[in-house]
Order: structure tokens, then sequence, then C-alpha cells
């Protein structure tokens, strides 16, 4: 317990650090946000296994360290840079390093006129109407310590507008370097999506690291889909295995809007994700799809709430784990049908395959139904590989090893093809030939 | 090219193969025939490598090769293949993509190079018209929402792709329609030769109209009861199976 508050005034004195190199943009108004958010942070306590939504993520490892926010951007080459981008991969990128814009590292040329793709700072610093509209909106500081901790230290993280009627071709890969280099780096990147009426846009939320190190990423996404928007977002966690990971993406969809999440997770030692989106609207659409891969002592953990606020929507919901090891995942989904959400389709599966004795799931779809007229179905399953399809494949004179690699590739195969942008499916299809076969081929 | 020697096989504690005695040698068809529950697809799974099986007693001798101490693959690589009962569904692999990593991999066991894609794809085509197999199936998972018959057509392909030196077709006209019947036969007399062995297990004389079989075995409650030429199929399919139930229990009681 002392060590608990001993972290929160490690915190709070950081926050006086904070608050004292911002100079004059602490005259702005959202540095009240940020104390107010301090305060929570402050009142709040940190969630232990007693409270039900981290039931079986035990987070106190975090409080063994004292995380510390970068003070200056750290110096990283080009050439770091292009290993963690595709080149199949065409568009914008925006770089951070342990969480503060790069902008000569980032390559944001030719922006067609209107869309903005930048650090949230400027943004701020702007006065960008999207901030003022959306920013903290959707993500309760309230009630979660990690979004106040997150709001109260806002200054960095990326941010983009798509005007209304504007489809952006191009994704945009947003790449969050850690480069901890035995520090112990607190990384609080605070993002936000502005997506407007009938516009379109794919983004790539990417978490990568320069080395092993122990570090923490607290991170916040806020989305707003406008009316009849189409918005892509794919997630790739390959956070240092020694990592803690953070991140909450609130999502807020107007009418018709089409909005899909793929949250591609590999790295961090304890890892949790909160993933919600709410319809505001009639006639959207939602898709939230994942797949994990976990091993060694990982703990992976996905918290997602589709909340069907309104009549007429569609969501899909469909997250897979492959668990190695003493590794251990937890998926908890709640699908949320409010009374008036009349002719809501909501589909929601977890599937898992254990590879080892010790790993370990917990998984709970849940359904809250308030209306009556309305399709839902949900599942989950915790299973080993199937030993007939294993045998049958034996049969045909595939050894054992790529037997296995055949069937976890297959296992994983239908979130895969469902990712969006291509070169993210062919990424992931190598780090499964890697991880299980280095001569299996798809 | 086979030898089973007084092969007695459990599972769960419980015997089904009570001491099989076989010998099959190259060129040769044999058929395995009797009622349901004879121990028949337990032969068959027993030989391709099924490990929930225990074998009790007995041995397997397969081109000088001790079979039963080979893992299944192996017993692929040496030329041995099982056309399955229930061929079993594997979403998310496609049929080609099986039978391309299923033949390199018996290639690379014989010391043969890989085939290249289209080495590979002008070979499956070729295979595909013998069992009169729709092109779109290869593209889609392994047997998933295959009909039955497809299903079926689909072990006898992989066995044209593969070109096994034994292979075990373990009812494979079961469900069977006749059209579909004389497909499925006439792709396995075509792949038929001097220099491999098939033995057709079946339920029914009515494939072994179009596989001419050169020796009939009657498989009863786990023991081998008569054998006979392809004259005996037609008699069991006259009068039955009752009449060998009867002189098995003659013959277990005259012991």
């Amino acid at each position: 317990m002392d060590n608990i508050l001993n972290i929160k005034k490690w915190y709070l004195d950081n926050f006086e650090i904070f608050q004292n190199s911002l100079n004059g943009e602490s005259l702005k108004p959202i540095n009240q946000l940020r104390k107010d958010a301090m305060a929570k942070f402050s009142e709040l306590s940190f969630p232990t296994i007693k409270d039900e939504e981290w039931k079986y993520t035990n987070i106190t490892p975090l409080f063994k360290h004292s995380f510390k926010p970068a003070a200056s951007i750290s110096e990283i080459e080009n050439a770091q840079v292009d290993q963690f981008t595709f080149d199949d991969l065409k568009g914008y990128l925006a770089v951070f390093v342990n969480g503060i814009y790069s902008k000569d590292l980032s390559r944001l040329e030719n922006l067609p006129k209107e869309v903005v793709i930048s650090s949230l700072e400027d943004a701020i610093n702007s006065y960008h109407l999207a901030v003022q509209k959306y920013f903290s909106k959707y993500a309760d500081y309230k009630q979660h310590i990690f979004t106040s901790l997150n709001t109260a230290f806002t200054k960095d993280g990326a941010f983009i507008h798509i005007p209304d009627g504007k489809i952006l071709e191009d994704p945009v890969h947003i790449l969050f370097i850690t480069n901890s280099n035995g520090e112990k780096i607190l990384s609080q990147p605070r993002n936000l999506f502005s997506v407007g009426k009938n516009s379109q846009v794919k983004i790539l939320e990417h978490f990568v690291s320069i080395d092993h190190g122990i570090y923490f990423t607290n991170s916040v996404s806020e989305i707003s889909a406008g009316e009849n928007a189409v918005v892509d977002h794919v997630k790739l966690q390959e956070e240092s295995k020694n990592a803690f990971h953070i991140h909450r993406i609130e999502v807020e969809q107007e009418r018709n809007s089409n909005f899909t999440s793929h949250s591609i997770s590999l790295g961090g030692i304890i890892s949790r994700n909160d993933c919600n989106i709410r319809f505001n609207g009639e006639g959207g659409e939602g898709t939230l799809n994942g797949l994990y891969l976990t091993d060694g002592e990982q703990l992976y953990d996905t918290h997602t709430m589709i909340d069907h606020a309104k009549p007429h929507c569609t969501s899909h919901e469909h997250y897979k784990g492959i668990l190695d090891d003493k590794s251990r995942g937890v998926f908890n989904g709640k699908v949320m049908v409010r009374k008036d959400a009349q002719k809501t389709n909501a589909f929601q599966e977890n599937n898992n395959i254990i590879l080892s004795a010790e790993a370990l799931v917990n998984t709970k779809p849940q359904l809250e139904i308030f209306a009556d007229d309305v399709k839902c179905t949900h599942g989950a399953t915790i299973g080993q590989l199937d030993m007939d399809s294993m045998f049958y494949l034996k049969s045909r004179g595939i050894g054992k090893v790529t037997a296995r690699a055949i069937l976890i590739h297959a296992f994983a195969s239908d979130i895969i093809k469902s990712i969006p942008l291509k070169s993210i499916k062919s990424y992931i299809e190598s780090i499964l030939t890697e991880r299980f076969n280095k001569q299996f081929q798809q | 090219m086979l030898e089973i020697k007084n092969l007695h096989v459990s599972i769960d504690g419980k015997e089904i193969l009570k001491g099989i005695d076989l010998k099959i040698n190259k060129g040769e068809v044999h058929a395995i025939m009797g009622p349901n529950g004879s121990g028949k697809s337990t032969l068959a799974q027993v030989l391709a490598g099924r490990e929930e099986y225990e074998i009790t007693k007995g041995e397997v001798t397969y081109e000088g090769l001790n079979l039963l101490e080979m893992s299944p693959e192996d017993r692929a690589r040496a030329g041995f293949f099982l056309a399955f009962q229930y061929p079993v569904e594997i979403p998310g692999v496609s049929n080609t993509n099986l039978l391309k990593t299923a033949l390199n991999e018996i290639r690379k066991a014989k010391g043969e190079e890989p085939l290249d894609a289209i080495e590979f794809l002008a070979l499956i085509k070729d295979k595909m018209k013998l069992v009169e197999l729709d092109q779109s199936l290869l593209s889609r998972a392994v047997n998933e929402s295959f009909s039955g018959g497809e299903k079926k057509r689909n072990e006898i392909f992989q066995m044209a792709v593969l070109n096994p030196k034994l292979a075990v077709l373990d009812e494979t006209d079961s469900g069977l329609d006749i059209d579909a019947l004389k497909i499925v036969a006439n792709g396995v007399n075509q792949l038929k030769s001097k220099e491999n062995s098939i033995i057709v297990v079946t339920h029914y004389q009515r494939l072994l109209n179009y596989i001419i079989p050169d020796y009939v075995h009657v498989l009863y409650k786990g023991r081998i009861i008569k054998s006979g030429g392809k004259d005996l199929a037609l008699e069991l399919e006259d009068r039955g199976y009752d009449w060998i139930k009867e002189h098995s229990s003659q013959l277990t009681l005259s012991k």
C-alpha cells in the first residue's frame, strides 16, 4: 500500500515539474482540464483484482517502477525509423519518440487542403475547432485513473482532422517509438482523430520500441466518425516485452458511419486495451477485431464495450488469441443494447488457442439487451489445436512443426484477412511464419 | 509390400482387432469387407498411425520397415496413403496449400527438389481431371462446406497428386450416388499400376463392381474370418453377412 501511495506522490510531483515546463502554455484553457484531471487522479485509486474490470489483471508490477516523462526529444536516425515502416504502405507518416512528436522524422508532405495531420500540441496551440469540439469528450477521466493520468499530462500525441466530404486515399501511419535507453520512460500520447461527414480515412497506430527496455505507455485515443464517414483503424502493438502498455480507444459513431478496428497485439509484459464504441445515430456499423499472440510471461487484457444506443446499427466483434508458455489472456467484451435500439444486429465471438500446459485465458463475452427486436449472438472458445486436423495433415506427409504452423495460420486467418491494410496483413503473416515455422509459406 | 502379423489393437481398454494377418504384394488390390463395427476403420486408422489406438500385440512390416514405429508423416513420406472415411474440414487452409506443402515435404524426404509454382499447378490440373474435380475447390479451405461426394473425390485427388505406393481407401464409396461412385472408381483405376497396391475397405460390394479386387477378406469381430477371390464379394452381396457370422461362430466353437 505504501508503495502505491509513493507512486501516486511520484506522479503528483512529476505533474508539478510538468506544469512548470509549460510556461506560457499553462495559460491556455486546456490547462484547467489538466489540473482537474490531476485532482481526479489524486482522488481515484489504482485498480486491484477486487475491481470487476480488473479481476484477472494484476497491475501491481507497474508500481515497482518510477516512470518519468521524457524531458526532450530523443535523438533517433531516419534509418531507425525505417525498420518500423512498411515499404508497401504508401502514405503519411507521423513519428513520435517517447511520446513527443518529431517533425524531422515525420513525412507529412503533400497533404490535401484542409486535411490536418499534426501533433496534438500544434492543434491545441492553433485552437483547432475539432480540439474544442471533441477533446476529452469521449474518454471520461473521472472514472478511469489511467485516463486521468493521461489527461493530466496532455501535451502531445497525434491529431488528424479530415474535413467533410474528403476521402484520404493514402493511410496515415502513426508511429510511436520508445527509445528508453536504460531510462524508465513514461510515454503518454494523447490522440484525437476527427473525421467529417462523408469522409474516409485509414489510420494505423503503431507502438514499437528500439530496445527491450522497461517503460510505460499510457495512451488514449478519441475518434469521432461523422455522419456517413468510413474510418478504418488498425492498431499494431509491438512494444518491448518488458514494457507496460495501457491504451484506451473511445469511438463515437454518428448516423450511417462505418468504423472498423483491428487490434494486433504482440508486445508488452502487461498490456491492457480498452476499445469502446458508441452508436450515436441510426444505421451505424462497427467492427472490432483483434488478434493477440502471447508467450513467456506476458499478460494481455482487452476490454471492449459496444454501446448500441440507437436503433438499426450493426456490430461485429471477433477477437482471437494464440497463447504459449506461461502467458495469460483476458477478454471481456460487453455489448449493450439500449431500450430504443430496435433492429440491432450484434455478433460477438472470442476464440483462443492454448499451445502450452501453463497458458491461461479468462474470457467473458457479455450481452445486455434492453430492446426486444434484436439479433444478437455471442460466444467464446478456449482450446488446443484440433487433433483430428493435425492427424489429417500428418497423414499427408506434413511434419509436426509445419502442421502446427499451418493450423495456427488457419486459426488466425480470418482476422488477418479482414485487416484493411494489405501491408499489415502480410506483415502479420510473416510474424506467424517466423514464430511458428521458418519454412512454411502461405 | 505390406505384411500384418497377429495384430491386436485396443482403444480405451477395449480390444477391437484380435489378431489380424494379412499379406499384400506389389500390384495387388485387396478388399476388406465386413459389417459395421467389425474393426475395418480401426485397421485403416492404425495403419495410418493414429495415436489413440493401443497396439497390444503383433507387427506390421511395410517395404521392409517397421510401420508401427513410424510417425504418421513418415509413413506418408514412405508412400503410404489413407483416404479418410470422414475427411476433416480445416477452415483457413486452402486445398492447394495443403497439397503443395504435403507434396514438397514428401519430395524433400525422398531427396527430390520441391516443385515450383508452375510445375505444381500443371500437376494438379492434370490430376484434377481424374476425379472431375471442380477447379474452384482448389482455392477453398480443405473440405470446408464440400458436399459428401466432393470430400471423397478430394481424397482421391490428393492420392493422385501424392502418388502413393500403398493406398487404403476407407469406405470411400459410402454415401456416394452411382455417378460419383463411378467417377471415384474410375480415378482409382487410373492410379492403379503394377508398382502400387490398394486396400479397399468397404461395407458394400457395389464399389467392387468398378474396382476389381484380386482378393477379398471378410473382417468380423476383429478377425479375418474368410478370404477369397472377387467372387466372395458377390456371394456376400447375395447372402448378406449372416452366413459368414454363423461360419465364424462355428469356427470359434470348433477351436
